[in-house]
């Protein structure tokens, strides 16, 4: 879909790098075809003697070798799907050893972004396991010369319990490494109450190596013969260089020579910005000599964007009727009819995605062929956009993919490892690109500011009549070519609203855009459902009514919503509608049990104590989150307690679902509480994490209660979901405990007092 | 010439005398459990300890440790042996991982100097150590967790 908006000249290019792209929905996630493929680099589980599939590998020592092919940036991804290949299994943990795969489009889809490895790959890690134990069982039974049926495995061993036969899985390898490998369709999978790992609490693999210092993040590779680099680039985007004097720069010692790059041509992508590369013997001269670059800059166009000035002209521009993305019945004609209105507009400012580790990667370029190591969400485009930046094919493209130090959406976008292989080429060595906590902030894929306008007739009972919403802002599809917003950012939140409401218009326009846009936690959800849950709690208000049972009323009993039949061609975050459908009874409940769990209704609010509620479908999965705040008297806000309630589906690492919620709730009260980038003559005003400020240990929630609905469903996101609702519900909680209704984020810019 | 002890080992140091002691552990020792983050004193990832004190790698300069002990996560305890270390495993803190080192070397100084740290020392000691995964209120149990471990 983000390739319609593209011209034809640029298909192909964007067609390989959004093919493995964020929120396309891709046709094939998982290869048909796994061996069709000759590996770009090959595994221990590639070599291991029997490989059932490009996943998983044995020895005959027994030890099992599991690739994971999505990156880890916390999520616990890297342990929990190499969990669903053991466990169909039947391996001993202990005996598994985790692999990271290089980007290989063999691995089928590597983006690891949308909150849909698990969605999109449990399946196929059931299929490895399986295979692998299905071969095992009939190289066992032809041993033993029994029928494959009375055959079993327990433990890492294939087991015939009637004559009480057993032989590990490594004595097994040999022989059923000559086996042909079963197909899909006549494979047994395990039923769930036989499920060892799936669903239970277990460490992730690298727990142990994270606590001891010796887990490796992208920072952390060092190649022999290897320089550092350090760019400014330009302040402005797509500035150029006017005049460049490092005189004073050559004379830091280690501090070698400087590079000028070529400066990013629109669309952006996720090429290189340019600017001027500072090469050194180590990462502090690096550092020292750039200080001391005196570079005039030609700051072009962008030099115009102010922040200021652009939030007004954005709230006069949701004002004005825009693209109808969404018609149910006839909100013109509803409105038409009188009564009580009510309308309000929010406005949530740009920001940063501020992992922990900035953007970093190693890049080594020889003979036509390029290796890189870099903390990446996505391998393929890393391959796909070093390719384009040194012009050779991307299958010379070697991506090695490190633990990630945070990520977010941020590392998706491989503009350091492009830099790292453009500048690897020039000097002919290997190259450490290290970008510096303010380059991260001053030159991210932001998380787009916008406005959003609501407007509603209500009944007697203060429930919507006709409901129209809109939304405003500069979109990701910019980064890729598209001036107005692509579908998927409709459809988080826009498009989707699952209040059971005769008439509704979603409508939705681009802004002018003037610096890279990209995706953050959550996405567009994050900005959609501040405004859509406030404003539901805004018309509850106005009735008198309590917001939980309104919430429930506004939903009714619940039901699977036919977007399409409203004009949405809904993308569902690139999964079948039908096996997950918008289905606002699984919101019903998430609320429901919200209600049960947390402290909703049992105080009364005021004297500087509220509560907030709000629940949002995204990334498949519903999520109802309840907060409590404590304002004093000098206007600060203290969140004792958030509740999150979430049906995912089915879980395979509890304890690790439970941190992304709890996580989730962090990330959102921060960004809610401080999080905001500001721009002035197109520079970035923020530079390091006294001016983007995020949640620490004494500003975060204190306790966050994290309760899962189990409804048996399939297995859906976890990552993202639980930031949207968390913003809302804080807004509706500031507004319980102290009666102000602030419409815009960051909340700390309202005087609450 | 800087003379001083990095986990133990004698070191002598003649390089720029301003460059961070985060700089010399990561690119000229390769002791990379020691993480960057920020730069400026204000994020924690690269706490280390001087002298047993919980101190900010990125904002030492070389030319302060003439004589000093320091001590890296690297070398924090053997195999991941000290109690905060223990609890950080048992009640699984971290998610990414890469801000631990630097919260796990706050709290091990933090519980040198006060054994039963309560919820606000907690805060006191931690507020410089940032998580952007969110991980504060593991790491609070975590804390308490190792400070009941050791009385």
């Amino acid at each position: 879909m983000i390739i319609e908006n593209i011209s034809l000249s640029r298909r192909r290019f964007l067609g390989g790098v959004l093919s493995a792209g964020a929120f396309v929905i891709a046709s094939r996630v998982v290869p048909d075809e796994l061996f069709a493929q000759e590996a770009i680099f090959r595994t221990k589980a590639d070599a291991a003697a029997l490989h059932p599939s490009v996943y998983l590998g044995i020895e005959p020592d027994g030890t099992v070798f599991i690739v994971t092919h999505r990156s880890e940036m916390g999520t616990g991804i890297r342990t929990s799907l190499p969990l669903v290949a053991a466990d169909e299994l039947d391996a001993n943990w202990s005996r598994v050893r985790i692999e990271q795969g290089v980007g290989d489009t063999r691995y089928g889809d590597q983006n690891t972004d949308g909150s849909r490895s698990i969605r999109d790959f449990y399946d196929a890690f059931r299929v490895a396991g399986a295979s692998a134990k299905s071969m095992l069982i009939t190289a066992a039974a032809t041993q033993w010369n029994v029928p494959a049926s009375e055959c079993s495995a327990v433990d890492h061993e294939i087991v015939h319990a009637k004559s009480g036969k057993k032989l590990g899985f490594g004595a097994l390898v040999p022989a059923a490494a000559k086996l042909p490998v079963p197909k899909k369709d006549d494979l047994q999978f395990k039923a769930k109450t036989a499920w060892k790992f799936v669903g239970k609490e277990r460490p992730i693999y690298d727990l142990k190596d994270i606590t001891t210092g010796k887990a490796p993040f992208g920072l952390d590779i060092y190649r022999e013969g290897m320089v550092y680099a350090s760019i400014e680039h330009p302040p402005v985007l797509g500035g150029t260089v006017k005049s460049l004097d490092d005189k004073d720069a050559l004379t830091v010692k280690g501090v070698s020579q400087t590079i000028t790059l070529d400066t990013v041509k629109p669309p952006v992508q996720f090429q290189a910005l340019g600017g001027v590369a500072v090469i050194a013997t180590n990462t502090w001269a690096a550092m020292q000599g750039r200080k001391k670059l005196k570079i005039d800059w030609n700051d072009g166009p962008h030099a115009s964007f102010n922040s200021e000035p652009f939030k007004q002209d954005m709230i006069a521009r949701v004002k004005q009727p825009a693209k109808v993305a969404r018609n149910l019945g006839n909100v013109d004609a509803e409105f038409a009819k009188g009564g009580k209105v009510l309308e309000a507009t929010y406005y949530t400012p740009m920001a940063a995605h501020a992992s922990m580790e900035p953007p970093a990667a190693v890049a080594e370029f020889r003979n036509g062929k390029v290796e890189v190591w870099t903390p990446t969400q996505n391998p393929q485009a890393v391959q796909e956009t070093v390719a384009a930046a040194v012009g050779i094919d991307k299958k010379n493209v070697v991506c090695h993919v490190t633990l990630l130090g945070g990520a977010f959406g941020r590392k998706s976008k491989p503009d350091f490892a492009a830099e790292a292989a453009i500048l690897s080429k020039r000097l002919g060595k290997p190259v450490k690109v290290i970008w510096t906590r303010e380059d991260d902030i001053h030159f991210d894929f932001y998380h787009t500011t916008a406005a959003v306008y609501h407007k509603a007739t209500v009944d007697g009972r203060g429930k919507p009549t006709a409901w129209l919403q809109r939304s405003v802002f500069p979109p990701i599809g910019s980064t890729f070519g598209s001036p107005e917003p692509l579908s998927f950012e409709l459809d988080m939140g826009l498009t989707d609203t699952a209040y059971d409401v005769p008439n509704i218009r979603a409508e939705n326009a681009g802004a002018p855009v003037h610096v890279r846009i990209g995706w953050f936690r959550a996405v567009a959800n994050n900005y959609h459902a501040f405004a859509a849950h406030s404003f539901a709690d805004e018309m509850a208000h106005a009735a008198g009514r309590d917001t939980l049972e309104f919430l429930l009323d506004m939903i009714g009993p619940g039901k699977v919503i036919d977007l399409k039949a409203q004009g949405v061609n809904y993308s569902n975050y690139g999964a079948p509608i039908d096996k997950y459908p918008v289905d606002s009874r699984r919101l019903r409940r998430v609320l429901e049990v919200a209600g049960e769990k947390s402290n909703w209704g049992k105080r009364k609010p005021g004297n500087g104590w509220g509560i907030g509620i709000a629940a949002h479908r995204s990334f498949n999965t519903y999520v109802a989150s309840v907060v409590e705040v404590e304002v004093d008297a000098q206007g600060r806000v203290r969140i004792p307690r958030i509740d999150q309630v979430a049906d995912a589906g089915v879980f395979i690492n509890p304890d690790r679902v439970r941190s992304q919620f709890e996580g989730a709730a962090v990330m959102g009260a921060g960004l809610a509480m401080f999080g905001e980038i500001t721009a002035a003559n197109g520079r970035i005003q923020q530079n390091n994490f006294d001016g983007f400020q995020v949640a620490r240990m004494n500003t975060a929630p204190v306790q966050v209660n994290v309760h899962f609905v189990e409804s048996g469903n399939l297995p859906t996101g976890v990552g993202e979901p639980g930031v949207p609702p968390v913003i809302a519900a804080l807004g509706n909680a500031i507004f319980a405990a102290t009666g102000k209704r602030v419409r815009e984020l960051p909340f700390s810019r309202t005087k609450l007092v | 010439m800087v003379n001083l002890t990095v986990n133990g080992k004698i070191r002598a140091y003649d390089g720029d005398p301003d460059m961070p002691l985060l700089w010399y552990v990561r690119d000229d020792l390769r002791l990379t459990g020691t993480r960057f983050g920020c730069g400026a004193g204000l994020c924690g990832a690269c706490t280390v300890h001087v002298e047993g004190r919980a101190v900010r790698s990125c904002q030492t300069a070389m030319r302060t440790l003439e004589g000093k002990k320091v001590v890296t996560i690297d070398a924090l305890s053997v195999n991941g042996a000290h109690p905060v270390q223990r609890a950080w495993v048992a009640l699984n803190v971290p998610q990414c991982g890469y801000c631990q080192s630097g919260q796990i070397m706050s709290a091990a100084a933090l519980l040198a100097t006060t054994p039963n740290p309560t919820d606000q020392d907690i805060d006191r000691a931690m507020t410089g150590n940032i998580c952007r995964c969110g991980t504060y209120q593991r790491i609070r149990a975590a804390i308490h967790m190792a400070a009941k471990e050791r009385a």
